[in-house]
């Protein structure tokens, strides 16, 4: 069993080192069925894990060596295969899979050589994604969240001839690197107090832990989530993450990495439910995200750009479901999000591909009659990331709302204006994208071709992810013990369970909630159908539109607070500090030597007498030197 | 106060005031009689310690032959008062007095103390006395045995160095 | 005699000997200082050479201990007549390139 769970994570690592050695011999399809192969290979390995773990809970840790053995710190490379575990091994091989079929056919036109060098980065990614979440302490952990870091730059700067890109690749990874120097100090942090970072024994003794240092831990923790998971402040990456291949938003911005947050705090769950302020925090961080990105969705015409805030404000509904406490719906919705979010990209990237990377909506329209699986399976996805009963968004945002509305019903009415606007900009998408009359040139028009299997196969298998997805966790109101989901993750959350009251709402308010709102998402969609289906002219925004079109304007603030001091800074350094300071002190050196060694020569006079001089005085010195010896040797004769 | 006493301060003291004056003359020539003074004097110590073979030598070698070449170079150079340079400052042979006074201070007080010099006498410890007067490995005949038998080897090799400073200082002082 | 005495002795005449040669600027006299320095030296040697001829004579050795002490001093004197002949080769040569015995011309190892 050890073996066979090292085997997973092994498998991707093997297949990026085939590719990226061999990158320049391989063709195309050796590429692509070693690339896809390795991970339909873990794919499988999961599956049997997963039913191992079904059948007989979870798979005791499995130990290969000591990674780190200093004195009384012992950090051990192990493997810990459990529900949660399980269940994002099937998210992340699975739907990585798909995405790396997916990805043969949109990276067809790439030289071999890039070709090449994609998936071995990709196979790297999902090995690290699978460290991250196999890792059986925190320090594992960590090297999966550096991995996947890693490659998420190297793939957003994938073609690294574009300095726009290169630009996006390094704001990624500054931003990450803001977040997990909160997570780094946070590990450090449990190790001076337990000595230990294996799950297992943090979370046995996290009563050890005094209030205030839990909330320090926790914030810390949250802040390596805020970088990985895009959330306010740090969430500004992500949309210009999409400056990367298509597939890789899917993967990496849309279904695994970013939700690696979300997988940290699920993890370490008990430690947030005994650390009330900071569970606020996460859920008020939560709420805000979502509230924010979904605004800025509302008025982006890049259909990358609308996909990436939607994906930041789900993101947010997870940290609000994790705030509250409903741990089950957050990693329900990470599941779920995991499947319309993945096909919504893929189908965009289907539409790119058509549109010969033209990606401004604006310029489409009437794409349904060229592309009618992509468009089906696009339809069904913005079903479900609105929220329609019964796709798979309903299920999981309606348990994360149910939650809120539980802690507080401020943050349920603050929620559902955020679904609200994700139905809208989903439909203003769809509409503008699918309907109406084609806005492009002749030439693409021309062009506009339905994409081959390798790229409907993926769409069409998650379209049914998406519709029927929802169906592990219907919730008790429609019927009793028919959430699988949470049935199935309860031992994971089975220690939160304790410090927690279980609310149960009347029955009729819930149905009343979820009748309401399920009514305003349909009027919503509706109301976009109809206002950009026909729309062809497209006037300037003014006034708050702009605003919402600019993204509030963070990047501009974040550059005028921090990049430009710090360009200041860094200007009054090279010209002030290193002029004077830096270069006056090397200089000083050698100046101090130089007028040193003038002084020093004039003992060099070649004057015998003073030679002499010398030689007489330091004949005295070593007398005195001596003498003193030889009473030091006579006293300690007489000690001894 | 015995006689060797007597004999041993009136050496000592001709020997330290013949050496401060051999400091003082501004004349070489004064100088070089003031040395001569000095090894007299010392001689006469060499004497007083029954090293008559050392004494005669002292004074063959040093104050017979060794002098006279000193007094044939100033001749030679034709050195006097008026010629004789002179220092800069006073403060150089201050600097000078110092150094040597010091010199002479951490010496004696190193070698004073030094346990081989000090001899029990009835519970009570005194230095040890150099010999006077009488002890006989100061005859020629006795440095003459040694000389030839144990260190005969240094001795010839001695003649080479003499050889070779003959050699030396005629190819020195030959023009060009 | 005490030989604290001739310590006291040949140390003051061999500082006297290092005075004469950090002040005097005459290479002659200098010269003469070194030779004053090596008969202290010497006095002391025979002194010592009495000292430990006493020494061993009272626990009844040899009567010959100490003479090495006087040998030393024969060979000082060999060594010091022929470092005299190459040293005074080397002022009368010095006084014919400068016309001087000034020490302090002899500064060439300066450059």
């Amino acid at each position: 069993m050890n073996n066979l769970i090292l085997l997973v994570p092994l498998l991707p690592f093997i297949g990026f080192l085939v590719n990226g050695l061999f990158r320049k011999s391989l063709s195309k399809t050796m590429t692509g069925v070693i690339g896809s192969g390795v991970i339909l290979a873990a794919f499988a390995i999961s599956i049997y894990l997963f039913l191992q773990v079904r059948s007989g809970g979870a798979i005791p840790t499995s130990v290969y060596f000591d990674f780190i053995n200093i004195d009384k710190l012992n950090v051990q490379f192990a493997f810990q295969v459990d529900q949660l575990s399980s269940l994002f091994l099937l998210i992340i091989t699975g739907i990585g899979f798909l995405i790396h079929l997916y990805s043969t056919a949109y990276m067809h036109e790439e030289k071999p050589e890039h070709f090449a060098r994609y998936f071995a980065y990709l196979n790297l990614f999902v090995f690290s994604m699978l460290l991250l979440v196999m890792g059986a302490n925190f320090v594992i952990m960590f090297i999966g969240w550096e991995g996947v870091g890693l490659c998420s730059y190297l793939l957003i700067g994938f073609w690294f001839k574009n300095t726009n890109y290169n630009y996006a690749a390094k704001k990624a990874f500054v931003m990450n690197r803001i977040g997990d120097l909160g997570f780094l100090l946070a590990i450090f942090w449990i190790i001076a107090k337990l000595g230990t970072s294996n799950y297992a024994d943090v979370f046995a003794s996290v009563k050890s832990f005094t209030p205030a240092e839990l909330t320090g831990i926790t914030m810390l923790l949250f802040v390596g989530a805020m970088g990985k998971s895009a959330q306010i402040p740090l969430y500004t990456w992500l949309p210009d993450a999409m400056a990367g291949p298509t597939p890789v938003s899917a993967l990496i911005h849309a279904a695994t990495m970013v939700t690696a947050g979300i997988y940290m705090i699920a993890r370490s769950n008990i430690m947030y439910t005994i650390a009330p302020f900071t569970s606020h925090f996460v859920a008020i961080i939560g709420l805000a995200t979502a509230i924010f990105a979904a605004t800025i969705a509302l008025k982006q015409n890049d259909i990358k750009k609308v996909l990436a805030y939607s994906t930041v404000s789900q993101l947010g509904y997870m940290f609000l479901g994790l705030g509250v406490g409903a741990y089950t719906g957050a990693v329900f919705h990470v599941m779920t999000h995991a499947f319309f979010k993945a096909l919504l990209f893929l189908g965009a990237g289907s539409v790119i591909h058509a549109m010969h990377h033209e990606q401004d909506i604006r310029n489409m329209g009437g794409l349904k009659k060229y592309m009618p699986i992509t468009h089906i399976t696009f339809l069904l996805g913005c079903l479900a990331i609105a929220g329609v009963p019964p796709f798979s968004g309903f299920f999981s945002k309606d348990e994360i709302l149910v939650g809120a509305y539980n802690e507080n019903p401020l943050y349920y009415y603050i929620g559902l204006a955020g679904a609200l606007m994700t139905a809208f900009y989903m439909f203003r998408l769809y509409a503008l994208t699918f309907l109406g009359k084609f806005r492009g040139t002749h030439e693409q028009q021309h062009h506009l071709h339905e994409s081959p299997s390798a790229i409907t196969f993926p769409l069409i298998v998650l379209a049914i992810l998406s519709v029927f997805g929802g169906l592990l966790g219907i919730p008790a109101l429609f019927a009793e013990n028919a959430h699988s989901l949470e049935k199935w993750l309860d031992p994971i959350f089975a220690g939160s369970h304790e410090y927690t009251t279980a609310h149960h709402l009347e029955h009729s308010t819930e149905w009343m909630m979820m009748g309401v709102s399920t009514l305003l998402i349909v009027v919503i969609i509706v109301f976009a159908w109809r206002s950009f289906s026909r729309k062809e002219r497209f006037e300037e925004n003014k006034g708050f539109g702009k605003v919402l079109e600019n993204k509030w304007y963070v990047d501009e603030l974040y550059d005028n607070i921090i990049v430009k001091p710090l360009n200041g800074l860094a200007g009054f350094f090279k010209d002030v500090f290193e002029k004077n300071i830096v270069d006056g002190a090397v200089n000083g050196v050698g100046r101090l030597v130089q007028y040193s060694s003038r002084q020093v020569r004039l003992l060099q006079n070649g004057q015998v007498g003073s030679y002499i001089l010398v030689m007489v005085l330091s004949l005295i010195v070593i007398v005195l030197l001596f003498r003193e010896q030889t009473v030091i040797v006579s006293a300690l004769r007489k000690i001894f | 106060m015995s006689l060797v006493e007597i004999i041993f301060w009136f050496l000592s003291g001709l020997a330290l005031i013949s050496a401060i004056m051999v400091l003082l003359s501004k004349n070489p020539v004064h100088s070089v009689l003031w040395l001569i003074a000095v090894f007299f004097a010392i001689s006469g110590h060499y004497i007083l310690l029954n090293a008559q073979f050392l004494a005669i030598v002292n004074l063959i070698v040093y104050a017979g032959a060794i002098m006279v070449l000193f007094l044939f170079v100033i001749m030679l150079m034709n050195q006097n008062a008026e010629t004789e340079p002179r220092s800069k400052s006073t403060w150089i042979k201050l600097a000078g007095a110092i150094a040597g006074g010091c010199l002479l201070i951490v010496v004696v007080a190193a070698v004073r103390d030094s346990e081989n010099l000090i001899q029990n006498i009835g519970g009570k410890a005194y230095a040890k006395t150099a010999v006077t007067t009488h002890g006989e490995i100061g005859l020629i005949e006795n440095l003459g045995r040694v000389l030839f038998t144990q260190y005969v080897v240094p001795f010839e090799i001695s003649s080479v160095l003499f050889l070779s400073a003959m050699v030396g200082a005629v190819v020195i002082g030959k023009k060009d | 005699m005490p030989i604290h005495y001739y310590i006291i002795l040949a140390a003051t005449l061999f500082c006297i000997g290092v005075i004469g040669v950090l002040t005097r600027r005459n290479a002659i006299i200098v010269f003469m200082c070194v030779e004053l320095m090596l008969n202290a030296v010497n006095l002391m040697l025979v002194a010592f050479s009495k000292l430990h001829y006493g020494t061993y004579l009272k626990n009844g050795a040899m009567g010959a201990s100490g003479i090495d002490g006087q040998m030393f001093v024969f060979f000082i004197m060999v060594v010091a007549a022929a470092e005299v002949s190459v040293g005074l080769a080397i002022i009368v040569m010095m006084y014919r390139n400068v016309h001087s015995v000034d020490i302090n011309f002899l500064n060439r190892l300066k450059n």
